[in-house]
């Protein structure tokens, strides 16, 4: 085409052309050492073949031992009442909302990965993407679980649902804390759908492979009788890139209406119009921080090098960077707003959150998520994998506070000066806090032993030698 | 013979040497045929001559039907069964209602993709004798297959084996019913 048109073109038009015709650069290569087809299926299907690994087991003792934590908080809370958690007048929302919203946030990111970078063919999301929408399910569970319990009487829980009731009595639509029911459910049923129609092909993959007939049998019945015929592979294309178009607007719609819980109320902190873009921008900055705390581990301990490659830890990193730099700017935007508005309330709200009774959570605030992210401008830091995995915990740590600062600090400094408090959690809330990383530790690791790991099919598609056209332009390189 | 056997599934080694048999397949003017790949080959829907995927339509009655389910019933809860006058807010208004419309038609559009996905690919689909063939796990794993379906009205035993062999095709073999 271009060579078509350039013979219609003066000698000089072509010399101008020959001179800004585009660099000839080498695409990063998203599969180490030139695997083939039957390595990638070898490698992720021995994670849930092989025989189970002692630190696996070790690691899920530990993880039902810290999950009891929040059962047993939940239980006492349920057979007590809501007042074993620490919430008093004026701090009636805190830790458990801060959870919420900290869990949701993080769930974020693999839709990301999923949805949004699929529709930008980003490649590289091909070997994370089925861990990272693992969190995300994950991630959620844990997160429904607070505001659950919040209502106080849980067996009533079903009365923030349009079913019909001896009451007569419906849902207030008015109020988004409704939409966020509404929200978070269908974030919840969508980002299951979208795993496991993922995971199909790979389900048939492991049917296919497998040896006993339980095996055959658990992996056919999710398999659903895929035969990778290509009359399936088209419609299965087109209804995984109609899923990605449905998820995308979906993840920036939860943490929007997440932010709304907030935005809609009148407190000094809370009511502000850039709540929507920055929660957004927030959640997906924590979840790729704990995408980074839980792919760097899995890496090193299966050897899967080859498939998260270094590009794939620098352009994780990169979105990191982007993400946490534009909720810095989001921190200092508030700040000028504040100023700017001149509305004495909102100027105390945030002068009180920097210099007031909870600087030092402000700070931390500010440590964690406005500097650690900038550390992965360099290359050097990208490359130590020890490192990027240290600052992904601090990135995690400091998103919970930054939830902590603005539902906290606002509410316990609200209009009237005879009404402020100082909340701190009671042991109740902060067993039940400790104990949901192990909830999402039990149900990761059961993840890991018994689904596949990585997208097998989508990296194979992915692969240079994927390509039916690749064989005849070049010689291959073995 | 070729009462008894369902039809045969022939083996390819690269995704180039599939594209190009299914090119002769589908220019050979076979109907009842399929291609069997671990992943979906770029380009091979127009090498089997398929027409565009009819997906989206069971996705777009999902979302009608979502937005129409999620503003019909903040109206119906809120503003007709039982009104209830919250703020001195409208009964009714569609921007207080879009948020649960809006993921309502989220919801139903994804259900009703899944739903087409499986509906149009008649899945699920437990048994099918391609999957009886001893040739067959690696369909899954790392080889590229053509199976010809024995209804196929150009099927003939003998020469189909033949053309599947002309056209590059290995461990062809036939498939029980």
């Amino acid at each position: 085409m271009s060579s078509h048109a350039s013979t219609e073109l003066p000698p000089h038009a072509q010399a101008v052309l020959a001179e800004v015709a585009p660099a000839d650069l080498p695409r990063q290569e998203i599969i180490g050492n030139r695997r083939d087809f039957a390595w990638i299926t070898d490698k992720i299907c021995s994670i849930t073949e092989g025989p189970t690994p002692t630190w696996w087991w070790v690691a899920f003792g530990v993880a039902c031992l810290v999950a009891s934590f929040t059962v047993v908080g939940l239980v006492y809370l349920v057979s007590t009442g809501v007042g074993v958690w620490g919430h008093a007048n004026p701090v009636n929302w805190a830790w458990d909302i801060v959870n919420f919203v900290f869990w949701i946030g993080i769930g974020h990111a693999g839709t990301l990965i999923s949805a949004i970078l699929c529709l930008f063919r980003q490649k590289w999301r091909t070997s994370i993407n089925r861990a990272a929408e693992a969190m995300t399910i994950f991630a959620v569970v844990c997160a429904g679980l607070f505001p659950l319990f919040h209502v106080g009487r849980v067996w009533w829980a079903w009365w923030l649902f349009p079913l019909p009731n001896a009451n007569a009595l419906w849902p207030q639509f008015r109020s988004p804390l409704l939409w966020d029911v509404f929200a978070v459910s269908t974030y919840a049923t969508v980002s299951t759908l979208f795993w496991y129609m993922g995971m199909i092909p790979d389900l048939a993959t492991l049917r296919d492979r497998a040896k006993s007939k339980v095996k055959q049998i658990f992996y056919g019945l999710f398999a659903m009788g895929w035969r990778g015929s290509n009359r399936h592979w088209q419609n299965y294309e087109m209804a995984y890139l109609l899923l990605a178009a449905l998820s995308t607007p979906l993840v920036l719609s939860v943490h929007t209406i997440v932010s709304f819980d907030f935005a809609v109320s009148l407190v000094p902190g809370w009511h502000t119009t850039i709540f929507p873009p920055y929660f957004v921008a927030g959640a997906i900055f924590s979840g790729f921080g704990m995408v980074l705390t839980l792919m760097l581990p899995l890496r090193a301990i299966y050897k899967l090098d080859d498939l998260i490659t270094q590009y794939h830890i620098d352009c994780m990193c990169k979105i990191t960077l982007a993400t946490g730099s534009i909720v810095g700017y989001a921190y200092a935007i508030e700040f000028f707003i504040a100023w700017y508005g001149a509305n004495p309330y909102e100027g105390f709200a945030f002068i009180n959150r920097a210099f007031g009774p909870y600087a030092w959570a402000y700070w931390i605030m500010i440590g964690c998520n406005v500097i650690t992210p900038q550390l992965f401008w360099f290359r050097k830091i990208r490359e130590n994998t020890t490192l990027v995995w240290i600052l992904s915990i601090f990135v995690n740590v400091g998103m919970w506070f930054e939830r902590f600062v603005i539902i906290v600090t606002s509410l316990a400094r609200d209009y009237l000066p005879s009404s402020w408090g100082y909340y701190s959690p009671s042991v109740v809330e902060l067993f039940t806090f400790f104990g949901t990383f192990g909830v999402f530790s039990v149900l990761f690791l059961l993840f890991l032993r018994f689904l596949p790991l990585m997208a097998m099919a989508e990296i194979k598609a992915v692969s240079p030698q994927a390509d039916p056209h690749a064989g005849h332009d070049a010689p291959a390189h073995h | 013979m070729s009462e008894q056997i369902h039809g045969y599934l022939a083996a390819f080694d690269t995704p180039a040497d599939i594209m190009h048999a299914a090119e002769q397949v589908r220019d050979a003017g076979f109907q009842r045929w399929d291609v069997h790949t671990p992943f979906p080959v770029h380009g091979m829907d127009s090498a089997m001559g398929l027409k565009r995927s009819r997906v989206q339509s069971v996705t777009l009655l999902g979302g009608i039907t979502g937005f129409t389910v999620g503003m019909s019933m903040v109206w119906f809860m809120n503003a007709f069964d039982y009104p209830l006058i919250v703020g001195g807010k409208p009964l009714f208004s569609p921007l207080f209602a879009f948020p649960v419309a809006y993921e309502l038609t989220i919801l139903f559009a994804a259900f009703g993709t899944l739903g087409g996905m499986f509906l149009f690919n008649r899945l699920p689909m437990h048994y099918h004798p391609v999957m009886k063939a001893v040739t067959w796990p690696r369909a899954t794993d790392d080889r590229f297959f053509i199976a010809i379906d024995a209804e196929d009205p150009q099927f003939d035993a003998d020469r189909t084996r033949e053309f599947l062999q002309e056209i590059g095709g290995k461990d062809i073999a036939a498939l029980e019913p």
